[in-house]
């Protein structure tokens, strides 16, 4: 049951082979005893996801069940839960009781689905390895002694761990993708404005974007019909019509059954395909390039001549969105206020020295500094120019080919501590997970094998504006063919 | 570019993030690092090049919407209120800055 998928456990719950107080009690069990070691989790409320278990297990007796209802899913401690405090991997909001739930906390709470706990995550989502949490690092269930990647890092351990069926998690500049990778499980990015970020801890407004993690591209399109959909709490969300994200999931074969992917025009990007990334990676990402290229899909190379700008454009960005966002935590209206001070300017400074982690404030320090006078021309509103010659390698791209394949991270998951002192390396380790954002489009990644020393690789497939359910289609072909998706981390009990 | 620990202090007394004497030091530096990394975006031509500040402005025409001018959000205040560090009677305390 621990390692079946969340469509799996959604027709073991429709024909009463399990009920969702069982489900739970599972999953708690679990979290219970690998939570010390892998420490994914920052609060779990055992007495609330019973209750919700058993709501949503009478909500089935009365014949009102939908596909997610009875199914536990944990949260980012991100996402505003008015159930259990929301920290945000902060001291800041340590103690912080959200008034209110997030947007896709309601989605899931009227989809019925049971809300497992909170997971943890990398200070105000900046982090690329989970260890700026203020509640210490999440390990990765692989190999203990590695990162399991950020921000996100405790929702993409906590799948791999088996420890929750599915999670949500957001993506500013890979925070989705580039975990999922590292853990070895699948994990979607939406196009920009398509779930509501209403009760999601603003980091980068221009970029954030909440997303599911799950063992399979199918959960994810099942999640997303959740997840996905207006909210007019948000400015940014997108009024569309409802999609059905699982509609690609069983295409039927274009004509050819040895050649189903006939037509499809994959992207290979020459610059994800270079020096710098590990010859594992790319072998494992050739590999699932050469199956579908046996499906009948047909491989361009392709050019994103400005990749590596993104990093440094990210880092103007993100940073001056965030010393904004992040103003609002000033000791008075709710979080962290320091005990003492001289006078109001002294409590802000010491209220936030005291709250905020140092990459945290490193990041305030440097968006304050871009955009501070006569600094803003040369460094924030370039940065916007080059955002835009990005976001145009993309669109002239897509005009070539309909998905875009390529390695998700340049190395798998490396060892805690490694890249720590040097936050420009860290930083570059997302190279490949930065252009989505800036652009707005969507990305996904899956597991396509390992590496010499059994860590996963992840295989990052982009598509353009709205194209999810193409990108889930894509994925979910793969993952009927493949098992990489299947793969649970051995040290760990069954 | 690069930063002076001055500077770092005139940023971070305009971020109201307190720095110590004993870290400037190590902040300036990596701050320094990072610096080093935006500087970079110094050498592209970006001649005619419109900023891009939403996510989708080019491929959408993307509107802010607006709603009418009406009362929307029920009273919360107490529930705001129990979240804060220090409350009287409906109102936020702050350290006192008229004299």
């Amino acid at each position: 049951m621990i390692n079946s998928t969340v469509t799996e456990l959604s027709a073991a719950l429709a024909a009463k082979q399990v009920s969702s107080v069982e489900l739970t009690r599972l999953y708690l069990d679990r979290i219970k005893g690998l939570n010390d070691r892998l420490n994914a989790f920052i609060t779990v409320d055992e007495k609330q996801s019973l209750a919700q278990a058993l709501v949503a297990d009478e909500r089935r007796a009365r014949g009102e069940a939908g596909a997610l209802t009875g199914i536990p899913i944990a949260h980012k401690d991100i996402f505003c839960t008015k159930a259990i405090r929301t920290t945000c991997g902060s001291r800041m909001l340590a103690g912080y009781a959200s008034p209110y739930d997030a947007h896709v906390i309601e989605r899931f709470s009227a989809a019925g689905a049971v809300l497992l706990g909170k997971t943890n995550m990398d200070e105000f989502a900046m982090g690329s390895s989970n260890e700026t949490s203020h509640f210490g690092p999440v390990r990765n269930p692989w190999d203990p002694a590695r990162v399991p990647g950020g921000s996100s890092g405790g929702s993409a351990a906590a799948v791999a761990a088996r420890m929750a069926p599915a999670a949500t998690g957001t993506d500013t500049g890979g925070s989705i993708r580039q975990p999922a990778a590292l853990c070895g499980v699948s994990g979607l990015k939406p196009t920009y404005g398509v779930v509501s970020r209403y009760g999601m801890i603003a980091f980068a407004s221009s970029l954030d974007q909440g997303g599911p993690i799950a063992k399979s591209a199918a959960d994810l399109a099942l999640l997303m019909n959740a997840m996905a959909g207006f909210d007019a709490r948000d400015s940014t969300s997108l009024e569309r019509p409802a999609e059905d994200y699982t509609r690609d999931l069983n295409l039927a074969d274009a004509g050819d059954a040895a050649r189903p992917l006939r037509g499809l025009r994959i992207g290979l990007p020459k610059e994800y395909f270079a020096e710098g990334v590990d010859a594992d990676v790319l072998g494992r990402v050739r590999d699932a390039v050469r199956w579908f290229e046996s499906q009948g899909a047909k491989t361009v190379e392709i050019t994103l001549p400005n990749t590596g700008l993104a990093v440094p454009v990210y880092y103007v960005i993100a940073p001056a969105e965030a010393s904004s966002n992040l103003s609002r935590f000033d000791g008075v209206r709710y979080g962290h206020r320091a005990k003492e001070y001289a006078d109001l300017n002294d409590m802000y400074r010491r209220t936030r020295a005291e709250g905020f982690g140092a990459e945290v404030k490193r990041r305030i320090l440097i968006g304050t500094y871009v955009l501070s006078h006569g600094y803003y021309d040369a460094y924030y509103l370039q940065a916007q120019k080059v955002r835009r010659l990005i976001a145009k390698d993309f669109s002239e791209a897509f005009a070539r080919c309909d998905l875009i394949l390529g390695p998700t991270s340049p190395s798998t998951a490396f060892a805690l501590g490694a890249k720590t002192d040097d936050p420009v390396q860290m930083y570059l380790n997302d190279i490949f997970t930065i252009p989505a954002p800036l652009a707005g489009l969507p990305g996904l990644s899956i597991p396509c094998g390992f590496d010499g020393k059994g860590l996963p690789v992840g295989l990052q497939i982009m598509g353009n504006y709205f194209a999810e359910a193409k990108i889930l289609g894509a994925a979910h072909r793969y993952q009927q063919a493949t098992d990489w998706h299947q793969r649970a981390p051995k040290e760990l009990p069954r | 570019m690069s930063l002076t620990p001055d500077q770092l202090q005139r940023i971070a007394q305009l971020a109201r993030v307190a720095v110590s004497p004993d870290e400037a030091r190590g902040v300036t530096d990596r701050l320094n690092q990072v610096l080093g990394l935006i500087d970079q975006l110094q050498a592209v031509d970006t001649t005619g090049i419109e900023p891009m500040a939403h996510a989708l402005d080019s491929q959408l025409a993307v509107q802010q919407r607006l709603r009418p001018d009406a009362a929307s959000e029920p009273d919360q205040r107490a529930e705001f209120q129990a979240v804060a560090p220090a409350v009287e009677q409906g109102l936020y305390l702050v350290p006192k800055v008229i004299e």
